[in-house]
């Protein structure tokens, strides 16, 4: 009864504050300008199937693909022991399934007990990778501090709860043995509870209760450290990979408004131009993102569901070349400032509101919101302009992070508001506008044509 | 042989005539030395397999791509809209260009701005004059044998995921088609993209072509075969770099298709 209470009480508490914590981080997702995406979900579905559930795009590399696959694959399953953990937490039951499931009972535990082998292997590995093979994308100026812990952190939790598990049904085994009911039959434990026997009952009970104890807190901890972590990719990744872009990967978004005043300017017919538009306009519209106010919600969402792996850093020309972008470095900018900004909205810092603002109202909110900085206090200006929009990043990314999107916002931003940039790109800009050409040229566009036919005439 | 017939879209309207396909010829295509020399090569082509072809000439402007990276939405919509009041004045149903930027904006661009037109790339139409039989590849040309690598334009590749038709012309040049370590999807960019071709390089360790133009003269290949003016470019400048200019040659696969077949 005491454990019945203490897991409900438990139960109330995990999903209390975190709650809250998903709010906030739902709410810092929507700092982000609206963004229409919807339309053709069943090539939403076939993207969610193939790279999120299939992590086909995790396969062009296949040791890590592998690996992670069983992590992976032994997350998805033990939810169904999770389930069962709840049914017996709240009911005080024991294994509640196993008489309704009879031999399917045994396979999915049994199943549980294999991948959870294969992901403490995997688990193991992917350590010895992160900290003894010294793999250049885990150690990247952007991955020290917290980001390495974080890495880490996950990692040896995975540990803990492996071995909570077979713990538990360890300990379980040995005492249904020394009960006489006979083995449970699963796959790893019915090995391992053989040689507990010799211990007394007591012990046993409680080695059990131990590793139920045990895993169920670590599920709890996980949950409430996640908004916390890069692992919020084991959520995010879902809703990410279906709300991917479909159009092809070269295609920028247009800005209708400066087509709108371009097309008056020249002349042209504007469709569903409001006529009292410049009235209505008390705000001088902002192009471009120098924040994440300007930047999509999906933009946002990018940059929590970044796991950090590096795969986009590592196929950058840039990077590659010792230039300082790194995508990666730039969707956790995007995050922690997203971060910075909900944490100073959570504290309600009136500082931060608008000083034409702050007398009418004591309340920080997005649209008042002010505090000096923006994401060019996170991301230079060199990184941006390294960027060749080769789409090596987006095509890396495993579940569908777009850098390059934020980018060219950041670029627009940086020509259109602020009307600076690389020097260089003046004289092509000037170009274009004055002679229609990339480059300024005495010669006619068709001297070609001209050259070539002479050419032809005298031989 | 024949004199080579160049018309542009006013001549022909002057005439009451409408060509098959537009042309679009693009700011390199038209005025940089090495990449006029593939707009030649392709007219040849276009001639000789008597495709009713025209070009804009003065009428053409740049299409804005490299403003639009840049981030100078202005100059883009300018530039853009200009050219699709040309292109929709002439009625152009059809366009093909040598130029990847140029084909991936006004594929996936123009329509937003009004401009619909079915965008071909050079490759895409070669494969197709292949297919149809109306180029005839002699095997056992200038290429048998000849090791070559084919270097993906981030635009046409990754960008628009075309990656077989060109690799389809190279195996038929009876050449030995070799792939560098990065290819495909994973091609690695000429460093010429989002407009660096006209800026200098952030400080960094090395220039990306020089990068890219190691992998190539690693797989040993005579010639590097590429699809885009502005790769052509930072390939030939790497290969000059790297004093390899005697051991490989860059060539578009349009001028690879007049070489075999001397036309």
């Amino acid at each position: 009864m005491i454990g019945q209470i203490a897991f409900t009480l438990l139960v109330v508490i995990t999903f209390g504050i975190g709650y809250k914590k998903y709010s906030q981080l739902r709410r810092n997702i929507l700092l982000g300008r609206d963004e229409d995406i919807s339309g053709d979900s069943g090539a939403r579905f076939k993207n969610l199937l193939l790279i999120a559930f299939g992590q086909k795009k995790m396969f062009k590399r296949l040791l890590p693909a592998v690996l992670h696959f069983f992590i992976y694959v032994a997350f998805l399953l033990t939810q169904v022991e999770l389930l069962e953990i709840f049914i017996d937490g709240f009911t005080g039951s024991h294994r509640f399934f196993r008489p309704y499931l009879g031999g399917i009972y045994t396979l999915t535990i049994s199943l549980i007990e294999i991948l959870s082998v294969l992901a403490l292997i995997a688990t193991v590995i992917f350590l010895a990778r992160r900290n003894l093979f010294k793999i250049p994308r885990f150690h990247m100026d952007e991955m020290t501090g917290w980001p390495k812990i974080d890495g880490n952190l996950i990692l040896y939790g995975e540990i803990i709860l492996v071995t909570c598990i077979f713990t538990m049904n360890s300990a379980d085994e040995a005492i249904h043995l020394v009960e006489g009911k006979g083995s449970y039959g699963f796959a790893i434990s019915q090995f391992i509870g053989p040689l507990l026997t010799n211990v007394y009952t007591d012990f046993l009970v409680m080695l059990e209760r131990i590793g139920w104890w045990g895993h169920i807190m670590m599920v709890f901890a996980f949950i409430l450290y996640l908004p916390f972590s890069k692992h919020l990719h084991i959520l995010l990744a879902f809703p990410n990979v279906y709300f991917s872009r479909l159009q092809p990967a070269g295609e920028m978004e247009n800005m209708p408004m400066i087509m709108n005043e371009v097309k008056s300017m020249m002349g042209l017919p504007v469709e569903g131009m409001d006529e009292n538009a410049d009235a209505n306009m008390d705000e001088i519209p902002q192009f471009g993102a120098s924040d994440v106010f300007g930047l999509s919600w999906k933009n946002i969402m990018d940059a929590y569901s970044c796991t950090e792996c590096g795969r986009c850093t590592t196929n950058c020309p840039a990077n590659i070349t010792g230039k300082k972008l790194s995508p990666r470095k730039v969707m956790m900018d995007v995050r922690d400032r997203a971060e910075e900004i909900g944490a100073k909205l959570d504290a309600n810092d009136t500082r931060c509101i608008k000083p034409e603002l702050k007398a009418k109202t004591q309340t920080l909110t997005k649209d008042n919101f002010d505090d000096g900085k923006n994401l060019f206090d996170y991301i230079t200006k060199e990184e941006i302009h390294a960027c060749t929009t080769c789409n090596a990043c987006v095509e890396a990314c495993p579940v569908t992070i777009n850098p390059l999107d934020i980018i060219l916002q950041l670029r627009r931003h940086e020509i259109l508001d602020l009307a600076e940039g690389p020097a260089e790109w003046t004289p092509m800009f000037t170009s274009i506008e004055n002679s229609g050409a990339v480059w300024q040229v005495p010669d006619d566009r068709d001297k070609w044509v001209t050259d070539l036919l002479e050419k032809e005439d005298q031989a | 042989m024949t004199k080579l017939k160049i018309e542009t879209m006013a001549e022909m309207a002057a005439k009451g005539a409408e060509p098959e396909i537009l042309f679009w010829v693009g700011c390199a295509g038209s005025f940089d030395a090495r990449a006029q020399k593939v707009t030649v090569a392709f007219t040849k082509i276009l001639n000789a397999t008597n495709t009713q072809f025209a070009i804009l000439g003065k009428e053409e402007s740049c299409t804005g791509d490299p403003a639009r990276r840049a981030g100078n939405e202005f100059v883009f919509q300018m530039t853009a809209l200009q050219n699709i009041e040309t292109l929709n004045t002439y009625g152009v149903k059809k366009i093909v260009t040598t130029c990847p930027h140029c084909f991936n904006i006004l594929k996936n661009e123009y329509p937003a701005l009004g401009g619909n037109y079915e965008v071909i790339h050079h490759t895409q139409f070669l494969q197709a004059l292949i297919d149809e039989g109306k180029i005839k590849l002699q095997g056992g040309g200038a290429f048998k044998g000849k090791k070559i690598t084919y270097h993906d334009s981030c635009y046409l590749g990754r960008s628009n995921n075309i990656y077989e038709a060109p690799r389809k012309i190279l195996e038929q040049l009876d050449s030995d088609l070799v792939e560098m370590k990065r290819c495909k999807s994973k091609g690695l960019c000429c460093g010429a993209g989002g407009a660096q071709m006209f800026k200098e390089d952030e400080p960094g360790d090395k220039r990306i072509n020089i990068e890219r133009i190691e992998e190539a003269i690693d797989t040993k290949a005579d010639i590097v075969a590429a699809n885009c003016p502005f790769c052509l470019t930072m390939l030939s400048d790497g290969v000059k770099a790297k004093e390899q200019q005697e051991n490989v040659m860059v060539y578009d696969l349009a001028e690879l298709i007049v070489q075999n077949n001397n036309l």
